[in-house]
C-alpha cells in the first residue's frame, strides 16, 4: 500500500495525536510521493485537518515521526519546513495588498526586489490575477482571494503544497472551475500536493491517490478507481459515492447470499458461510418491467429525477430496500424486476461480527467493562475477578433518547443503512465503540444512552 | 387628539428628540459659548485679545508646551509598558486573561481623586519626594489601563490563521511579530494613544496633588483662570486645547474609526 521511501517526499510514521484525552489520530502511516496529488478525505472530525497541521508544523508532534524531503522534521518549527499551506479561510494579510501578500515569503528571504517582482508577476499570471497586484485583499471576491492564497504559497516553490479544504467556502460552479485550475496547476508545477477535503467528489476528481480517514484512523489508501470500485470496508463504501450495503453470507467462493436470494459473484477467499457486507452501487442494479429474467422483484416506492438519471427506491418482496439509478423511470407503486451482474457485487469482510470487550467479573451478578458494571446472567459461572471476554450481539443493545436512562452515555458517530435496518456506531465518553443493529432512525451526533439486558451479555474465557 | 399623539410617538425619528435636545443643551450650546467667550473681550465685543494674550504671555505658552511634553512622555511610557502586557495577556488562556483584565481595571473602580490621594500618602510613607517623577508615576498609573485594554482587545481578536500563515511562509517568531502581529494591532495602538493622550493633556488634579502645586500643567492654568472669573481668557485656552485634541484625533482618524469599531474601551 505504501510507496517506496526513496521516492517519497513526506513520510508519516506511527503518528498519534490526542487533544486532552480524546484521541484524534491513531497510529497513522502514510507516504506521499514526489509530484503526487494525494487527498486526505473524511467526514468532519475524522482527524484530517489535525494530520495536515502536524505536517505543516502548527501542532507539536507528540508521538511518531514525520519526515519531509528526506529529513526528520518531527520537531522542526513551521517556518523551517519546506512546505507551504493554502488555508481554508485564505488567511490573507489584511494590512497588505495583493502584491505584498504574495511577496511576503520572498521578502523574508531577502531576495533582490527585481527577482521578487519577477516571481510575483509570474505566479499572478499563473492564477490569472495579473493587474490585481495593487488591490486591497478585502476588495477581492472569495474566488480571487483563494487565487491569491494559492499564489502566495506556490511563489515560495515548496516541495509540497498543503491545501486545507481550499474550496469549501466557494459556491458550486466556482468550486468546479477552481478544481480544474488546481489540477492544471499541479501538472504544471510538478510538486506534490496534499489536499484535505470532506467532499468525496472533489477527491475523486483531483487525486492521484486518496487517503480515506475516519475516527482518527486511515480506512483505505488507493487510487480513485480503487477506492470507488473496491472499497476496503463499509465505511469507505458508504462515504465514497452512493451505495447499497447489505448483510450477506459467502456460501462458497463466487456465491453470495443476501436479501433473501443467492447471487453469483466474483469474490473469493472467504470462509464458507462467512458473514460479509455486500456493496452494490445504485447504477449497477438493472431495473426493468417484471419478466423471467429478473433475479428478484420489488415495488417502486419513490422516484426522483436527478438530471441525467432517475433515482428510485425499490422495496423487494422480502422487505429489503434498494436505491437504484437508471436512465428510465418507473412509476411509484409499479412492480419491477431487478438483476445484478456478478462483477458488480462487492463482498467485503466484516470488521466485527459482535461487540467484544475485555471484561472482569465483579461478583455473582455483575461483570465490568467500559467503566461500568453490567448485570450479567453469565457472571455466576465464573470466579470473582476473572478476566474474560464479553460479547454482545449487534441487535441486543438498546439505545435510548435520554442519555440518563442508559448504563453508558455515548454519541452516534456512524450510521449505515443495511437495506432493512440501520447499523449504528456509538462512541462512548471513554472512547469505546458499540455497534448496534436497530430499526430506529438516529442522526449523527445524537446523544444516546446505551443499555444491555443481563441475558444478552455472554462471557468467554480469553 | 388621541390619534395625533399616537402617530407622533409612532414615528421612529421622533424618538430621537430627547437625545437631540440633550445634545443641544449640554454639548452644542456650551461649545458655542466657549467659542463666543473666547472671541470676545471683557466688554463682550468681538476681539482677538485673549489669543494675543496667550501668544504674548510666555508663562501660559510654556505651560502649554510643557503639558504637551508630559502628555507625550506619559503616552510613550504607557505604550512601552502596555503593549507587552497586552501581548502577554492575549497569549494567555481566556480565563486567566479575563482575570488579568479585571485586575488591571479594578483600580479604576476607585474614584481617581481618591486613588491619587492614596498615591500621595504612599509616596509620603515611602519618603519619596513628590515632584516631576511622582507626576509621571501618577499619570502612567492612572492611564495605563486605557492603553492596555484596546491593544489587548485587538491582539486577542487577531486571526490565529494569519500568524500561522506568516510562520508557514518562513517567518521566525521575531518576524511574525514585526510583520504580522504589530501591523495588525495598529488600530489598538492608535486607540490606546488617543485614550491616554487626550485626558492627560487636560488633567490638573494629578499635577496639583502629586507635585504639591509645584508643577503647573495646562489644565491647571485653565482651571485657575476659570476659577478666578477670567471666563474669556479661560475659554480661549480651552479652545486651544480642543484644537490640539482634534488634531490628534484627525491624525489618528484612520486608526480611530477602526479602533472605535474593534478596540475601544467604551
Amino acid at each position: 500500500m505504501q510507496q517506496k521511501t526513496d521516492t517519497s517526499i513526506i513520510t508519516v510514521e506511527n503518528v498519534s495525536h490526542a487533544f486532552g484525552n480524546k484521541t484524534v489520530l491513531d497510529d497513522i502511516n502514510l507516504s506521499i510521493g514526489k509530484g503526487e496529488f494525494v487527498t486526505i478525505l473524511g467526514p468532519s472530525g475524522c482527524g484530517k485537518t489535525t494530520l495536515m497541521r502536524l505536517i505543516a508544523g502548527f501542532l507539536k508532534l507528540s508521538e511518531g515521526k514525520i519526515s519531509i524531503a528526506g529529513s526528520d522534521m518531527s520537531q522542526t518549527p513551521p517556518h523551517l519546513r519546506p512546505v507551504n499551506t493554502v488555508f481554508q479561510k485564505y488567511a490573507l494579510f489584511p494590512h497588505l495588498n495583493v502584491y505584498n501578500n504574495i511577496a511576503f515569503g520572498l521578502n523574508l528571504k531577502n531576495l533582490p526586489s527585481d527577482e521578487i517582482k519577477k516571481r510575483v508577476m509570474q505566479v499572478l499570471k499563473m492564477v490569472s490575477m495579473t493587474d490585481y497586484e495593487e488591490r486591497d485583499v478585502d476588495s477581492l471576491s472569495g474566488g480571487q482571494q483563494q487565487r491569491v492564497a494559492i499564489a502566495r504559497a506556490i511563489v515560495n516553490e515548496p516541495e509540497v503544497l498543503l491545501l486545507d479544504e481550499p474550496l469549501a467556502a466557494l459556491d458550486l460552479k466556482m468550486r468546479k472551475d477552481m478544481q480544474m485550475e488546481i489540477k492544471a496547476m499541479h501538472k504544471k508545477l510538478g510538486i506534490s500536493f496534499l489536499y484535505v477535503t470532506h467532499d468525496q467528489e472533489e477527491a475523486l476528481t483531483l487525486s492521484d491517490r486518496i487517503v480515506v480517514m475516519s475516527e482518527g484512523k486511515i480506512q483505505q489508501i488507493g487510487t480513485p478507481t480503487e477506492i470507488y470500485n473496491e472499497p476496503a470496508n463499509s465505511f469507505v463504501a458508504d462515504f465514497i459515492g452512493e451505495s447499497n450495503i447489505l448483510n450477506g453470507s459467502m456460501l462458497k467462493d463466487e456465491l453470495v447470499e443476501f436479501a433473501g436470494h443467492t447471487f453469483e459473484c466474483v469474490d473469493k477467499g472467504f470462509e464458507p458461510n462467512e458473514a460479509v457486507d455486500v456493496v452494490l452501487r445504485p447504477e449497477d442494479i438493472y431495473i426493468f418491467e417484471k419478466t423471467d429474467a429478473a433475479q428478484f422483484c420489488g415495488k417502486v416506492t419513490s422516484c426522483i429525477f436527478k438530471g441525467v438519471h432517475y433515482e428510485m427506491m425499490v422495496t423487494t418482496t422480502e422487505g429489503f430496500e434498494f436505491m437504484i439509478q437508471d436512465y428510465n423511470s418507473f412509476a411509484v407503486g409499479k412492480t419491477v424486476g431487478m438483476l445484478i451482474k456478478p462483477a458488480d457485487i462487492h463482498a467485503i469482510r466484516k470488521e466485527q461480527l459482535l461487540n467484544s470487550f475485555e471484561a472482569r467479573v465483579v461478583d455473582k451478578l455483575h461483570v465490568r467493562f467500559c467503566g461500568h458494571s453490567f448485570k450479567c446472567n453469565d457472571a455466576s459461572k465464573f470466579e470473582h475477578g476473572t478476566k474474560l471476554n464479553a460479547t454482545i450481539e449487534f441487535d441486543k443493545i438498546t439505545l435510548d433518547d435520554n442519555e440518563e436512562n442508559g448504563m453508558l452515555r455515548g454519541v452516534v458517530s456512524f450510521i449505515l443503512y443495511k437495506g432493512n435496518h440501520y447499523h449504528v456506531t456509538v462512541r462512548t465518553e471513554k472512547g469505546e465503540y458499540f455497534y448496534i443493529d436497530t430499526n430506529d432512525i438516529w442522526d449523527y451526533g445524537d446523544r444516546v444512552g446505551v443499555s444491555i439486558a443481563p441475558e444478552s451479555i455472554s462471557l468467554q474465557n480469553i | 387628539m388621541h390619534r395625533k399623539i399616537r402617530s407622533f410617538a409612532g414615528r421612529r425619528r421622533n424618538w430621537t428628540i430627547p437625545y437631540v435636545l440633550f445634545l443641544a443643551f449640554f454639548v452644542i450650546v456650551p461649545l458655542a459659548l466657549i467659542v463666543v467667550f473666547a472671541f470676545s473681550n471683557n466688554e463682550g465685543a468681538f476681539s482677538f485679545t485673549n489669543f494675543r494674550k496667550f501668544w504674548m504671555q510666555p508663562e501660559a505658552m510654556n505651560t502649554f508646551i510643557y503639558s504637551v511634553g508630559v502628555a507625550l512622555v506619559t503616552t510613550f511610557i504607557c505604550l512601552i509598558l502596555g503593549y507587552p502586557a497586552a501581548y502577554l495577556m492575549s497569549k494567555m488562556e481566556p480565563k486567566r486573561a479575563k482575570l488579568m483584565v479585571i485586575l488591571f481595571i479594578l483600580p479604576m473602580w476607585v474614584n481617581f481623586l481618591i486613588r491619587t490621594l492614596a498615591t500621595v500618602a504612599l509616596f509620603d510613607f515611602l519618603k519619596i519626594p513628590l515632584g516631576e517623577g511622582a507626576l509621571y508615576f501618577g499619570m502612567v498609573y492612572n492611564f495605563l489601563p486605557f492603553m492596555i485594554y484596546p491593544i489587548y482587545n485587538i491582539l486577542q481578536k487577531t486571526d490565529k490563521n494569519l500568524i500561522e500563515a506568516a510562520q508557514d511562509l518562513g517567518a521566525n517568531p521575531r518576524q511574525v511579530f514585526l510583520n504580522t502581529v504589530l501591523p495588525l494591532s495598529t488600530p489598538g495602538i492608535s486607540s490606546g494613544i488617543l485614550m491616554v493622550f487626550m485626558p492627560v493633556i487636560s488633567t490638573f488634579a494629578i499635577a496639583e496633588l502629586l507635585t504639591i502645586n509645584n508643577i503647573k500643567l495646562f489644565g491647571t492654568t485653565l482651571q485657575e483662570n476659570i476659577y478666578n472669573g477670567m471666563w474669556n481668557y479661560g475659554a480661549a485656552l480651552s479652545l486651544v486645547m480642543l484644537l490640539l485634541i482634534s488634531i490628534t484625533s484627525l491624525l489618528n482618524s484612520d486608526g480611530s474609526t477602526k479602533a472605535a469599531e474593534e478596540g475601544n474601551l467604551i
